[in-house]
């Protein structure tokens, strides 16, 4: 395992770049989903005014 | 064979509805293929005969800058189709692209300068490749930057469509700079039309890697386009009928 880990010495280089790319996949991930779900609450909000207005 | 579904696509309640119907086909079946590529590409494959074990940088990297290009041909693809059509769908799917794009070219150039460090003695060398690379990094930044300047959506999804259609450009300048010029970057193992230069050890991952990252952006995209394009549409009845019934979700 600590062999593996080790990289044959590159583990500096590769960890990292593993690290970065899995965090920006998560960021856009919930990036995507939060940009969704306020588009749906302003509607809803929207929607809900309209409706007390008339 | 008829385009009726085609056409239905361009207009936004459908588009909508079928994009949050695909999100899933696109997300789970990423999520496997980059698993497998992940345990082939860290725990199968063979250590390089001149890299060693340090190579495998590249089953992060090249699926990094593939997005960074690919994601930039299709923004102007759809700015264009939106300029040239004046489909509303295209340009939201247009500004959906970049800060997603941007992020994928920031990886593939950190994670290049990681690989870089070791192979080549340096973090950065203003070589074609990476100049080219870093040129993109500024067009994405630029597009975003020129959208979050204009409040009137539909002049900017104008303005900013040039200004991607223009970029294009960049494209092939990156991905032929290393043929054209004398790079430090290595040239394409697979993205070339003759047989790869790994064996399928190595290749298999990497390509299961580049098809799992692409269909994760496909799910990105619907899900970004999706809020784009319901922003867009506030005050359109169908964003009320389809919320009344509780579909949107």
């Amino acid at each position: 395992m600590i062999h593996w880990l080790a990289m044959g010495g590159y583990w500096p280089y590769i960890w990292p770049s593993y690290a970065l790319t899995l965090l920006v996949v998560w960021l856009n991930i919930s990036a995507a989903r939060r940009s969704h779900r306020e588009a749906l609450r302003d509607a809803r909000r929207r929607l809900k005014a309209q409706g007390e207005a008339q | 064979m008829s385009w009726v579904w085609f056409h239905k696509l361009g207009s936004p309640p459908h588009f909508y509805r079928i994009a949050g119907k695909l999100v899933p086909w696109f997300a789970w079946p990423a999520l496997l293929l980059c698993l497998a590529g992940l345990v082939m590409g860290l725990g199968m494959a063979p250590a390089d005969y001149q890299q060693g074990e340090g190579y495998r940088i590249i089953f992060v990297h090249a699926p990094a800058a593939w997005l960074s290009l690919m994601i930039y041909s299709m923004m102007a693809t759809y700015a264009a189709i939106g300029l040239i059509w004046r489909i509303n769908v295209c340009h939201a799917l247009a500004a959906s692209c970049a800060g997603v794009g941007a992020s994928f070219t920031l990886v593939a150039l950190v994670t290049g300068s990681l690989w870089g460090r070791p192979m080549w003695g340096t973090y950065w060398e203003w070589d074609p490749r990476l100049t080219s690379e870093l040129v993109l990094l500024f067009l994405y930044l630029g597009y975003m930057g020129l959208r979050g300047a204009i409040d009137d959506t539909s002049r900017a999804d104008r303005a900013s469509a040039v200004l991607a259609i223009v970029g294009v450009v960049n494209v092939p300048i990156i991905h032929y700079s290393v043929l054209w010029w004398n790079s430090l970057h290595q040239a394409p193992s697979i993205m070339q039309m003759k047989k790869p230069t790994m064996p399928p050890s190595m290749y298999v991952p990497l390509l299961l890697m580049l098809l799992g990252f692409t269909l994760y952006f496909v799910a990105i995209l619907l899900v970004r386009a999706r809020g784009e394009v319901l922003r867009r549409e506030r005050t359109a009845r169908w964003v009320g009928e389809s919320l009344g019934a509780g579909e949107a979700a």
